[in-house]
């Protein structure tokens, strides 16, 4: 369980992917609004890291996205939760786990690098 | 402490090229204080290895280690149980860790993860700028405690240059020019009688260009 | 006389000396500099040929003394320290001065930076203040530093650059004491624009004596355009080019800059020439040889003094 956004590092969020996720979605509190100050805005720039890293290995940087709201707003989390599941639709499956799955999508080394 | 920058994830991908099992070690030293080669480093670099290789289609397997420091060999020795068990070590430590992996474990290729970059301050979070050459005949008390050899881009002894403007180093318009800065310290130390105390030319031999370096305390041996 | 070189008799002899400068080309081919040499011979006491200017290749000081020596012009060699360490340095000193090179100009270097091989090692292993003295030990003492005896010691009349403009300003003339400390015969400033900030300069020297310890010959470079100008302001570091002097070289029409360029040039040495102070004046004219007759002979400076 986590208190705050402000916990996840980069390596929780890498290996998220290692074990199998398509996709993953950050929440956090408003910007200006961090039930711990400024846990969320910390969380942002490891999420922006774990963004470049996803993009120079090819994974796919599209596939880590950070949204912000209140406790509250219940139907917004609900839009945002849409939206980032039709994302990760369109661009399929992670490359981890088409190879995982023996399918010949397979990126080569050099595409990887 | 010693600083340096992550090696780009290409050039490392390549190194590994021929090994399917290595340890990543990390330091928690200088490398840790400027967050290039500490435990936390060592878990974002293996997740990332490990995802570029699979996608690739072929994984790899990383013994994800970080050693209290890698320039002493009481710290090394600990790898020793299980280095036979691996292909490579990958270190991210500064190139006298990386050497000295490679000294204690002569039969595992040791390879390194980060460029070594200086001896330098963190001059806020994010930022490290170099201070030290390392040139073994310290004269920072004639200086007001700022290194010509380091800040000087031409490590000139009786500077600034005439290419000095505004306090800024011609080389680079974000560095600041090493002369100007020891003479605003010395007036403001009120020991600008020091300029001009340097006159007799540098002795280089102290340096690494004496040849590599030796400290030997027979007082601890 | 301490090295018997040609300037050192002029400036001795109390005239208003001149010099100017040869830039060698980025290539072996001797002509060029016999070109350009062509256009300096009888108008100067002496002639400097750069050393790797801002770190860009080209022929060595030295190629390039030897070849105007051989025109009939008495060279001065440059050196810089960014290039060659101590053992290297004293070698090419012994080597110029067996080949006749009397006159030597001591400098730092521009660094690697700007020219064509950023990569290359930076040396400074001695510093322009070292060489000076460097130089004055092997010529006066004899001696190399190491202390050995030298078989034919070197005669140099040693030179070093001032940068009037360069910051902080209130070290620049403490810095030339130094100079002159180490051995320092003559000066040849950065080229001036800013009179004003330069006879600052100058009061500043005068009130340490240095102008009575040392010959100071002002630095001039005359002005192609207005475009040169401020080309100069912007991209060369320590260069102080005042509005009014980019404005009225802008005010002419393009086609009449250059003549303008060169008036204001003319002009400025008749200043110089009335200033207290000023032993000579180094014409810069870089890329426009050509001109230096016009510009010297024009100041009143033609025909050159011969001394014996």
């Amino acid at each position: 369980m986590l208190p705050c956004t402000g916990r996840i590092d980069e390596s929780l969020l890498l290996k998220a992917f290692e074990n199998g996720a398509d996709g993953v979605m950050v929440i956090g509190c408003l910007e200006g609004d961090c039930h711990y100050v400024s846990g969320n805005i910390r969380a942002r720039a490891r999420v922006e890291r774990v963004y470049a890293i996803l993009e120079k290995i090819k994974i796919g940087p599209k596939r880590i996205r950070m949204y912000n709201l209140s406790a509250g707003e219940g139907s917004k989390f609900a839009a945002f939760a849409n939206e980032f599941v039709d994302q990760i639709r369109e661009i399929g499956p992670s490359p981890i786990n088409l190879v995982r799955a023996g399918k010949a999508q397979v990126v080569t080394e050099k595409e990887a690098t | 402490m010693i600083t340096g920058t992550p090696k780009p994830i290409e050039e490392i991908l390549e190194m590994l090229e021929p090994y399917d099992n290595i340890v990543l070690a990390g330091c928690h030293g200088c490398v840790t204080v400027c967050r290039v080669g500490g435990e936390k480093e060592v878990q974002v670099l293996a997740s990332t290895l490990r995802l570029a290789r699979e996608a690739a289609g072929r994984k790899i397997n990383i013994r994800e280690v970080s050693l209290e420091r890698q320039c002493d060999p009481e710290y090394v020795e600990q790898m020793r149980p299980y280095m036979k068990d691996y292909q490579a070590v990958l270190s991210i430590a500064c190139g006298a860790g990386i050497q000295f992996l490679a000294e204690k474990f002569t039969t595992t290729p040791s390879l390194p993860g980060i460029n070594t970059g200086f001896l330098g301050v963190t001059e806020r979070q994010g930022e490290w700028a170099e201070r030290c050459q390392g040139c073994g005949d310290c004269v920072l008390h004639l200086t007001g405690g700022i290194c010509p050899v380091t800040r000087c881009a031409k490590s000139l002894f009786h500077g600034p240059c005439g290419g000095s403007v505004q306090g800024i180093c011609e080389v680079d318009k974000e560095v600041k020019c090493g002369w100007q800065l020891i003479i605003d310290r010395l007036t403001a130390l009120d020991q600008l009688e020091n300029y001009g105390k340097l006159k007799p030319y540098k002795g280089w031999n102290t340096s690494r260009d004496g040849g590599p370096r030796r400290i030997i305390r027979e007082d601890m041996i | 006389m301490k090295s018997g070189s040609n300037l050192e008799k002029v400036l001795a002899a109390g005239h208003f000396s001149v010099t100017a400068e040869c830039g060698p080309p980025r290539g072996a081919n001797p002509d060029i500099v016999r070109k350009k040499a062509a256009y300096v011979k009888g108008h100067v006491d002496a002639c400097n040929v750069t050393d790797n200017q801002t770190s860009v290749v080209r022929m060595s000081s030295l190629a390039g003394c030897m070849l105007i020596k051989e025109e009939g012009i008495e060279p001065l060699i440059q050196m810089v320290v960014r290039d060659r360490n101590r053992i290297a340095l004293q070698s090419d000193l012994l080597g110029a001065s067996a080949m006749g090179v009397r006159n030597l100009l001591c400098l730092s270097g521009d660094h690697q930076k700007f020219g064509d091989d950023p990569k290359a090692k930076n040396v400074f292993d001695i510093d322009s203040m070292q060489l000076i003295h460097l130089v004055k030990t092997m010529r006066d003492e004899g001696v190399f530093p190491s202390g050995d005896k030298i078989e034919g010691a070197p005669k140099f009349y040693i030179g070093c650059a001032v940068n009037p403009f360069a910051d902080p300003f209130q070290i620049r003339v403490p810095r030339l004491k130094l100079k002159v400390e180490a051995g320092a015969d003559f000066v040849q400033t950065q080229c001036i624009y800013n009179m004003d900030k330069f006879k600052k300069y100058l009061e500043l020297a005068k009130k340490e004596g240095l102008h009575e310890k040392v010959k100071i010959l002002a630095g001039v470079t005359p002005l192609k355009s207005a475009g040169m100008a401020k080309f100069m302001r912007k991209m060369v570091a320590g260069m102080d080019i005042p509005d009014e002097v980019v404005n009225r070289i802008a005010a002419e029409p393009k086609e009449k800059q250059a003549e303008k360029g060169i008036e204001m040039c003319i002009e400025q040495i008749q200043e110089l020439k009335e200033l207290e102070g000023i032993a000579g004046v180094h014409v810069m004219a870089i890329e426009w040889e050509e001109k230096l007759e016009q510009i010297i002979g024009g100041a009143g400076l033609l025909p050159r003094p011969v001394v014996e």
